[in-house]
């Protein structure tokens, strides 16, 4: 586990390490200098609105460095771990792990997001972690629309070697969820996850359909969906947030994931996403293979996003 | 949740427009607002910085011309340096080789390189009357070949048999060649999402670059992306010679800052602009109007455009001759209505008309949507033919009956007359000024500038303000039909 821990910190961190020099060569500067004067300040803002905390957010953290300042001379290690340490104020509370805990069975997770977010991947990673912890797991192919969705979510479902619920494309998902649910009670299967149709907030009837999915979960077992996660692409910028809104507001949102952090994006905008939403952010994705998803440790981010 | 670019820019410049000069403060306090509302709208760091500089340098001390206040003299200049930044032109594929022309589509996983390839595969051959060919090269994403099988059999486009196993590079030799033996007019690639940091994959994509020789290397990039946006530009631009940038997923509320940021970052023209799951939502990007669209002026333009295209020509003559005379009753409507289903729905049309911002988030705010059309269509449904034609012998009576007809109440009927009414007015206004013919060529003819010239008469060529057309037109933009302005 640690040797495999290691394994995903490397990648997470050579991913993160152009944030990280970015933001040291800015920091470095600041040694030489006896005080933090506004440009330096600026400097560092600019390092962290670069890392997509959004303006507000690298605002509020550059008001905290500039009235500690006075309280002790700061080396770059300092200002470093004053960063670190906002940023994980920040994101520590919402660190949490999706857990399985419904009952009755099955414990119904429904995967939301964006098109291209990640969703169908971060499924086939989540039954995989479920099934490592010998739980039974269930998939529903939920995106009716997207041409061959079904398809890549079956070749996954094979791969892990779980069940897999579908329907005939451009069915209705709820039906397909109906079923799922249905069969999922009936074997009394742990766990199942729900991949739906990409869709971009903003479009009513696309969200509508979401809420129909609720509702027909709801009616086998009121409890469910127990979760329900919304995949964030790390690319994204701020408009991440107006996702997180709105999905929040139609869909029910519980928790988030994020994907793709294997690039040189940050997420910094998680950080502005916790502040606001303060929704549980489960876990982070951090490439293409099954094994490739990973619990969210805030001060591992923080760190990484301060260099 | 934070104002989207074009509000935060409309309040800045509201109360701009409310002093009588403009002082060195004021243009540096509106670059404040502007530089924050560029950040929150995603344009990276460093283009923020590029643009800030050379506006707040243009502003400061420019000649405010007479008889424009100040805060439209700044308009017009950040408006300037939007274009000049998007790019001045429109930027067409470019095919002129020996058949078949290779189009390479590369970008990050999940930024719609698949569903792009076959929209423009589509548009080539329903509009340029090309000879497509389609092949995905993506061997990761499972499925992914399937997936634009599938697109090829809905848009009739044909795709290179899938062999399972074979790698990118030879699969693109064997496009090329089944391309040309088959005597496609053009071959698209679309490669497999790759991350800017993976070694092994960008160089795959190099050899297929060599392997292909394409004459479009188009990067696709997610509109939602934010201040990565440079990382990626630049790695891609280092790995092959881009000639172009597609930016998708334009239709969300993302109000187009990752445009700005590519545009500066590769050099390169951005081609086409996505607007949907729908495989006829690709449009070309105009830089001017993706501007016009940032300040909150609207994208008319394009919403002429899609009018044009979806309308029925026939129909059309026969409306714009019956509008020519002011005349326009229930059955305009009706057909109106339904234009605008066909349209994408009044949200899409609302995020084109200048102005209609508001009325947008107060629609999605009273849970106004597309079923509204439908009602309205449904209450026309049940008038009798003369209550149609001439809808103002419409009595409580008549309401009452036409309400329990369409299954709504009393109030959305007296709702939908309303509206007629205005729009009826506004066609009679409309008239007035000079008869459909002049308007149409304002929008067809000179684009924006001249437009304002012909409508709103604002002199000495500043930044026309497209407050002033709706006040000459009472206020009523909104409502007119978007077929009104085809020719």
């Amino acid at each position: 586990m640690s040797e495999e821990a290691q394994g995903w910190g490397a990648k997470l961190f050579s991913g993160l390490r152009k944030t990280s020099s970015r933001l040291s060569e800015n920091l470095s500067a600041l040694v030489t200098k006896s005080n933090l004067d506004a440009a330096t300040l600026d400097e560092i803002e600019d390092a962290l609105i670069a890392s997509d905390l959004g303006p507000a957010m690298a605002h509020r953290v550059r008001e905290r460095l500039a009235t500690t300042r006075q309280e002790r001379g700061l080396d770059e290690a300092g200002i470093r771990a004053i960063v670190a340490e906002e940023i994980e104020q920040v994101l520590a509370p919402v660190a949490r792990p999706l857990e399985v805990t419904g009952f009755p069975r099955p414990h119904v997770i429904l995967v939301i997001g964006v098109n291209g977010s990640g969703k169908t991947t971060t499924i086939a990673k989540l039954a995989r972690r479920f099934q490592e912890e010998d739980y039974g797991v269930m998939l529903a192919a939920g995106d009716t629309f997207r041409a061959a969705a079904i398809g890549q979510l079956k070749v996954w479902a094979e791969r892990i070697g779980v069940p897999i619920i579908s329907g005939p494309e451009g069915g209705d998902p709820a039906g397909i969820v109906f079923d799922a649910v249905k069969k999922a009670t009936e074997i009394g299967t742990d766990v199942l996850i729900v991949d739906t149709a990409g869709r971009l907030h903003n479009k009513r009837e696309l969200m509508d359909e979401l809420a129909k999915i609720r509702r027909v979960l709801g009616r086998l077992n009121p409890a469910a969906p127990h979760d329900v996660v919304l995949v964030l692409d790390a690319t994204t910028g701020q408009n991440a947030l107006a996702q997180i809104s709105t999905f929040q507001d139609l869909a029910g949102v519980t928790g988030l994931v994020m994907t793709k952090l294997d690039g040189t994006a940050r997420g910094g905008v998680l950080v502005a996403a916790a502040e606001q939403f303060r929704l549980p952010i489960h876990a982070i994705g951090v490439g293409e293979t099954l094994d490739d998803l990973r619990p969210f440790d805030a001060g591992e981010l923080a760190r990484a996003i301060a260099g | 949740m934070f104002d989207s670019l074009s509000d935060r820019l409309g309040k800045v410049f509201d109360r701009l427009r409310g002093r009588g000069a403009l002082s060195e403060a004021d243009v540096r306090e509106a670059m404040r607002e502007v530089r924050t509302a560029l950040l929150e709208a995603d344009v990276a760091l460093p283009v923020v910085r590029s643009f800030i500089d050379s506006v707040t340098a243009k502003a400061v001390g420019a000649q405010v011309l007479r008889s424009v206040t100040p805060g439209q003299q700044v308009v017009k200049i950040v408006h300037d340096a939007l274009v000049e930044m998007l790019g001045a032109e429109t930027a067409e594929l470019n095919l002129a080789t020996t058949p078949p022309a290779v189009i390479m589509l590369v970008g990050l996983q999940g930024s719609g390189k698949t569903t792009t390839t076959a929209k423009i595969a589509r548009r080539l051959t329903a509009r340029e009357h090309k000879r497509v060919l389609m092949a995905s090269l993506d061997v990761n994403r499972p499925a992914a070949q399937e997936q634009l099988a599938v697109l090829g059999e809905q848009t009739g486009v044909a795709t290179l048999p899938i062999i399972t196993g074979q790698q990118p590079v030879d699969i693109a030799r064997r496009a090329l060649q089944a391309a040309k033996l088959q005597g496609f007019d053009v071959l698209m690639l679309d490669t497999a999402g790759r991350l800017h940091v993976d070694d092994a994959l960008m160089s795959e994509m190099q050899a297929v670059h060599r392997e292909a020789a394409p004459v479009e290397t188009l990067l696709v990039v997610d509109s939602l992306t934010g201040q990565d946006a440079v990382n990626v530009a630049s790695a891609f631009t280092r790995q092959v010679p881009l000639t172009g940038v597609i930016l998708t997923r334009m239709d969300g509320d993302a109000r187009g800052g990752a445009a700005l940021s590519m545009r500066y970052v590769t050099g390169q023209p951005i081609k086409f602009a996505g607007t949907g799951e729908k495989l006829d939502g690709l449009e070309e990007f105009h830089p001017q109007r993706v501007a016009g669209r940032i300040l909150g002026m609207g994208d008319i333009v394009s919403l002429v455009e899609r009018a044009a295209e979806t309308i029925d020509a026939e129909d059309a003559e026969k409306m714009a001759a019956k509008m020519a005379k002011g005349e326009f009753d229930m059955n305009d409507l009706k057909a109106q209505l339904q234009q605008m289903r066909k349209m994408g729905g009044l949200g899409a049309l609302a995020g084109m008309i200048p102005g209609m911002k508001k009325a947008q988030a107060a629609m999605a705010q009273s849970g106004m949507d597309d079923k509204v059309l439908i009602h309205m269509e449904a209450i026309i449904g049940s008038m009798t033919p003369k209550e149609r034609a001439k809808p103002e012998i419409m009595a409580a009576k008549r309401k009452i009956r036409v309400a329990k007809g369409a299954g709504v109440t009393v109030s959305e009927v007296n709702k939908l007359l309303k509206m007629h009414m205005e729009m009826a007015g506004a066609m009679k206004k409309l008239k007035k000024m000079g008869g459909l013919g002049g308007l149409a060529k304002m929008f067809g003819g000179g684009g924006l500038e001249s437009m304002m010239g012909g409508a709103g008469g604002t002199p000495g060529g500043a930044m026309p303000s497209m407050a002033d057309l709706q006040k000459q037109l009472g206020g009523q933009l909104g409502n007119i039909p978007p077929n009104l302005f085809k020719k």
